[in-house]
């Protein structure tokens, strides 16, 4: 059997700090306005709908207690919807419309709707505990490091220098300042109070008066953690062969800190035609993979291989590319390592500009990927992210 | 109760109620914390606690010392049964934690240095006051020995000390004095006086009946947060970052310390001692903790009393000692020798050399005084016992005088006959040469039985070891005095038997010439640089080299008359030779070697490194790095055994581990080979020498003890 996504919405991204647009928005609010709008724009018998999978990394206070089936109630599809909410970090929102799509594929499902949510303005990143970088014996043989250390490794270890990652980070602004502009972001929704007036109707965060002069002054946003935290020469004697970390991410090149949602509907071939609704793409392949957990985010390459080996497919067959710009090195280093054009990959900028809300973004680019193919008219895509703990996951969708 | 009297403790009840403990180790140097003493205790603080009639305990004690640790010597043979060593230590617990829990008030009344086991002691005890004496030292030093606080220290010192200061005194084995200790919330209170200690114990025991300890007290909050307050999170990510960047995970003890902090802190304490109870007894089964209270504790405390010296020859004196040069050796040597109470001369050739080298011991002083750590009456006391001259007749009255002059033996030979000619004939000569031989430089001596070579190492005032060298005629008398002037002067001897660069020297040499091959096969620098490190050795070789310069080792090789000299020593010359002819580059001093040393900023190697020698990431793995490093230095160091440069295993452990920085968990660079496991070893080194050289080739000596299944210490 094969698994169709139906349509993809994602919510409008606030800063996620305490002078977002969205801080007063509760992650559960999000991720049904997200559901209501999937309703709505395919006047949706939710009667059909199964279960909600969301994705959402730090899962306490407000996205505790299984976020998913708190907005599964609050959208009103009905008692007889479930939810389950699951963690892989930034790969949440993209590994449950890959769990949604087995379920489909295995025909224990016929509908499904998988996204995620995050609010890190109300939740901040590093809430949820976790013993990764606190429990010694897990930290320390293992040599690990914060992200953005991993990031600057990367950098190093490929030569990324602070002027290659600066100069990417503002052709992101300016891919996402363009494609507003040009109003692509057509499956965007704006958030709304109880009163339906709108909070935020565009993403806070874009800025598209960047210039690589300007963000050239900015300081290194990891260089203190790595000197006074002593990760700098953690990292070191996992790659003894870098003398010294290149500290080059900052604030302005790496992805921005906002709150945000996104849902996709997900199905099989019958369900569509029972209740009118015509399938936008096929998800064709789907690959998680691990790597070494010091340099961490550099698993975008092997998974999207894994993927595409699954699909029998070249990257030369990809039409277009969504890599998470967790960090400029992200898809900096996948576009080197796979040879893939930067004329095709984040068409419409990505996290840099409009920012990386963890547990959501997989399910949000998804959607962005979806709604160029369709505009460019052209047919597959992959979708990948790098994720903590030294993981990659890949989706490739094709247009049906 | 009837009043006590043994050999481990006196308890007397006063007429107030009050039973006084104190104890008193007659058959031990100091105090010890160990099994025989706790069973007593626990024994005696039961009784109490059941006799009505006895209000509270004061536990302090009859010694100079409270209790400055446990006894190594028992610890070193325990742990073999783990699962026997965790119920011992939980049946421990368990009656400690009776005692305090019964509701009896015990007060720890600190007279004196209290570590370790000691202080843990105090810490079961409700309520701690510590004399007033700058003297007594309170800490948790297990770290250091490679085990961790196990008598309840590691769960109990976070609740006193907050985690982030508890993870200071217990990874680093800080020490504090009582001012700090009640600052740090370690101790209760202060005594100016032992009759005052005593009376503030009382006092406190009547006016507390039924105390509660911090970790007993539900309403107690932890110094700064626990484990899962933001502060507590920051504090232990932080921690444990920089604690892999201090120890590169060679060290267990740290990371367990770490660990039972973790775990055991949202827990019950007594829980939380069962987690503390299960890493310590991993650690104390550990090769680490056996390696570092071995070579670090037995064996460098038998050294530092002098095991070294013949036992026929009676104690020599030193009143009066002559340095010949007041360079920075000879200048570091008057100030360590000045400290211990010697009067010193100085001589250089010129007295404003003299009176440099004098300088180096204001210097010195200037600092420490800055610091507290001196007054300006003991510096000028110091300073007065050094005579700077340029005077060779200076020397006459001196009972040893160490040669401290360039490395070169026709001068070396002017020098000691200058001061034969009025040293008396039944005084001592020393040469603090590096590398040239006793029994050469002796050839200049009227007297070479009294001949004798010292060496120190740089900074003389930092560096622990001293490596004695008897020559072909040194005599026993000669060996003594160069011992006991060691010993004298605070500092640790191995004696040697001659050879070209002695021992240490010579192995440490192979550790940085095995180093700079590496890079001229290809192997990245900073590989070379941060592979060394991060195996436990204290610097990168590269960097050593810079430091010593590499025109030094230009001269070494080209004043060495030896025909057939290695060829690695040949290969290490060429390629030295090719950096400071064809490059200009001769070593720190001059701004370029290995490293760039652009001014004001961190040294950097030399891009011209990788170009020069295609330096390349997947050339050799880093496993191989790390092993060729170490391996050859402990080949090296077993072919000084087998040729009677050594005179025993424990030495070449010693000399490595102080003189040269070789890794303590370890044991020492022969311990090493057992560390490696002797076959693997074997095994490596045999493989090495096929892909490396045959400067890897196994003694067959070793081989024969990896064949019949051998320790290395059954040499």
């Amino acid at each position: 059997m094969e698994a169709y996504i139906y349509d993809a919405v994602r919510s409008v991204r606030g800063k996620g700090n305490k002078k977002g647009a969205l801080y007063g928005v509760t992650p559960t609010e999000l991720s049904r306005q997200v559901l209501v709008a999937l309703k709505e724009r395919n006047q949706l018998d939710t009667s059909k709908v199964e279960d909600v999978i969301f994705g959402c990394v730090a899962q306490v206070k407000d996205q505790g207690v299984n976020i998913a089936k708190s907005a599964a109630q609050e959208s009103n599809y009905g008692d007889h919807l479930c939810g389950v909410t699951l963690n892989r970090f930034c790969g949440s929102g993209l590994e449950a419309m890959n769990q949604a799509a087995a379920y489909v594929k295995s025909g224990f499902s016929n509908l499904m709707v998988a996204g995620g949510v995050e609010s890190m303005s109300r939740v901040p990143m590093g809430s949820d505990g976790g013993g990764f970088l606190m429990d010694p014996l897990q930290a320390i043989p293992r040599n690990l490091v914060p992200q953005g250390i991993s990031a600057d490794l990367i950098a190093t270890k490929y030569g990324f220098s602070r002027n290659d990652t600066d100069l990417y980070a503002v052709e992101s602004q300016k891919r996402a300042s363009e494609a507003e502009a040009d109003k692509r972001f057509k499956s965007r929704i704006p958030i709304t109070d109880i009163n339906g007036i709108d909070i935020l109707a565009t993403d806070e965060n874009i800025r598209p008066s960047t210039t690589l002069e300007g963000i050239s002054k900015l300081q290194p946003s990891f260089a203190m953690m790595g000197s006074m935290g002593g990760f700098d020469a953690v990292a070191i004697d996992k790659y003894p062969e870098i003398e010294e970390l290149d500290h080059v991410h900052h604030a302005a090149n790496s992805s921005s800190i906002v709150d945000g949602a996104g849902a996709t509907l997900i199905g099989n071939k019958e369900i569509g035609k029972a209740i009118g609704l015509t399938p936008r793409f096929r998800v064709r392949a789907a690959a998680v993979e691990g790597t070494d957990p010091t340099i961490m985010l550099t698993g975008p390459v092997p998974a999207s291989v894994k993927a595409l080996k699954q699909a029998g497919m070249s990257i030369n067959d990809i039409d277009l590319f969504e890599v998470n710009e967790a960090f400029s090195a992200i898809p900096m280093y996948f576009m080197d390592k796979l040879g893939v054009d930067h004329s095709i990959v984040n068409v419409n900028g990505g996290a840099i500009a409009m920012g990386h809300p963890l547990g959501a973004t997989g399910c949000m680019i998804a959607g962005t990927l979806m709604d160029e193919l369709e505009r460019r008219d052209l047919n597959t895509g992959l979708i990948t992210l790098c994720i903590g703990g030294g993981m990659g996951i890949a989706t490739i969708i094709e247009r049906v | 109760m009837e009043n006590i009297k043994n050999d481990l403790f006196e308890f007397e009840v006063g007429t107030d109620g009050i039973g006084v403990l104190s104890i008193n180790q007659i058959n031990n140097p100091t105090n010890l914390f160990s099994t025989e003493f706790i069973t007593a205790y626990i024994q005696l603080a039961q009784d109490a606690i059941a006799d009505k009639n006895i209000k509270g305990v004061i536990i302090t004690s009859a010694r100079s010392m409270f209790m400055p640790g446990a006894d190594l010597r028992e610890l070193q043979n325990m742990g073999n049964n783990p699962k026997e060593q965790f119920e011992t230590t939980m049946q421990m617990h368990q009656a400690l934690r009776a005692i305090e829990t019964a509701g009896k008030p015990f007060v720890a009344a600190i007279n004196g240095t209290a570590m370790g086991g000691g202080l843990e002691l105090c810490l079961t005890c409700h309520h701690r006051i510590v004399l007033n004496n700058v003297k007594i030292k309170l800490g948790f030093p297990e770290a250091k020995v490679g085990l961790l606080p196990a008598g309840g220290g590691n769960s109990k010192a976070p609740y006193l000390l907050g985690i982030q200061n508890a993870l200071m005194y217990l990874l680093q084995g800080k020490e504090v004095r009582p001012a700090q200790a009640l600052k740090d919330g370690l101790v209760d209170d202060l005594a100016e006086s032992q009759e005052e200690l005593i009376e503030k114990s009382k006092a406190w025991i009547l006016a507390n009946s039924n105390p509660v300890q911090p970790w007993d007290n539900k309403k107690y909050r932890v110094p700064g947060g626990d484990v899962w307050s933001a502060n507590g999170v920051q504090t232990l990510v932080g921690a444990a970052g920089n604690l892999g960047k201090m120890a590169h995970g060679n060290y267990p003890a740290q990371n367990y310390i770490m660990k039972v902090i973790h775990d055991g802190l949202p827990m019950t304490i007594d829980r939380a001692l069962e987690i503390e109870a299960r890493y310590f007894t991993k650690l104390l089964a550990s090769k680490e903790a056996k390696n570092m209270i071995r070579t670090g504790f037995m064996e460098l405390q038998k050294a530092k009393k002098g095991i070294a010296r013949p036992k026929t020859e009676p104690k020599y004196e030193i009143k009066k000692l002559g340095i010949l040069g007041a360079g920075m050796m000879g200048a570091g040597i008057a100030y360590v020798s000045a400290k211990a109470g010697m009067n010193v001369v100085l001589k250089d050739v010129t007295q404003e050399g003299a009176e440099k080298g004098k300088a180096y011991s204001k210097a010195i002083l200037d600092k420490a005084i800055s610091k507290k750590r001196s007054t300006p009456e003991k510096a000028e006391a110091l300073l007065s016992r050094i005579e700077a001259t340029t005077d060779p007749a200076a020397m006459k009255d001196c009972d040893l005088v160490i040669e401290a002059v360039f490395e070169d033996p026709k001068l070396k030979a002017i020098v000691t006959a200058e001061t034969e000619a009025v040293l008396g004939k039944d005084k001592i000569y020393a040469s603090n040469t590096s590398t040239i031989p006793i029994t050469e430089l002796a050839k200049a001596s009227s007297r070479p039985d009294n001949f004798i070579g010292i060496h120190f190492f740089s900074p003389v005032e930092k560096m622990p070891l001293v490596e004695i060298i008897v020559g072909e005629k040194t005599e026993a008398k000669a060996i003594a005095a160069a011992v006991d002037y060691t010993v004298a002067i605070g500092k640790i001897p191995i004696v040697v038997n001659d050879s070209r660069g002695f021992y240490t020297s010579r192995c440490f040499g192979t550790f940085v010439s095995e180093g700079s091959f590496m890079v001229e096969e290809g192997v990245p620098a900073a590989m070379v640089e941060n592979v060394s490190k991060a195996e436990g050795m204290a610097v990168g070789p590269l960097a050593v080299i810079d430091e010593v310069t590499l025109t030094l080792g230009l001269h070494v090789y080209e004043s060495d008359p030896t025909l057939n000299k290695p060829a690695f020593q040949e290969r290490s010359y060429k390629m030295q030779k090719d950096l400071v002819e064809n490059h200009d580059r001769k070593g720190k001093k001059w701004g370029a070697g290995f490293y760039d040393y652009p001014k004001g900023m961190p040294k950097k190697l030399w891009p011209g490194l990788a170009e020069k020698y295609n330096s390349n990431v997947d050339y050799l793995d880093k496993e191989t790095v790390g092993k060729r490093i170490l391996h050859r230095q402990a080949i090296e160091a077993f072919k000084c055994l087998e040729e009677g440069v050594l005179n025993s295993v424990v030495d070449g452990d010693l000399g490595s581990v102080l003189g040269w920085g070789f890794p303590i968990f370890t044991g020492g660079v022969l311990s090493y080979i057992d560390f490696v496991g002797i076959q693997t070893f074997v095994a490596e080194c045999d493989d090495f020498t096929k892909r490396f050289g045959e400067r890897f080739t196994v003694p067959d000596k070793l081989r024969a003890m990896s064949e019949a299944g051998k320790s290395i210490h059954e040499y």
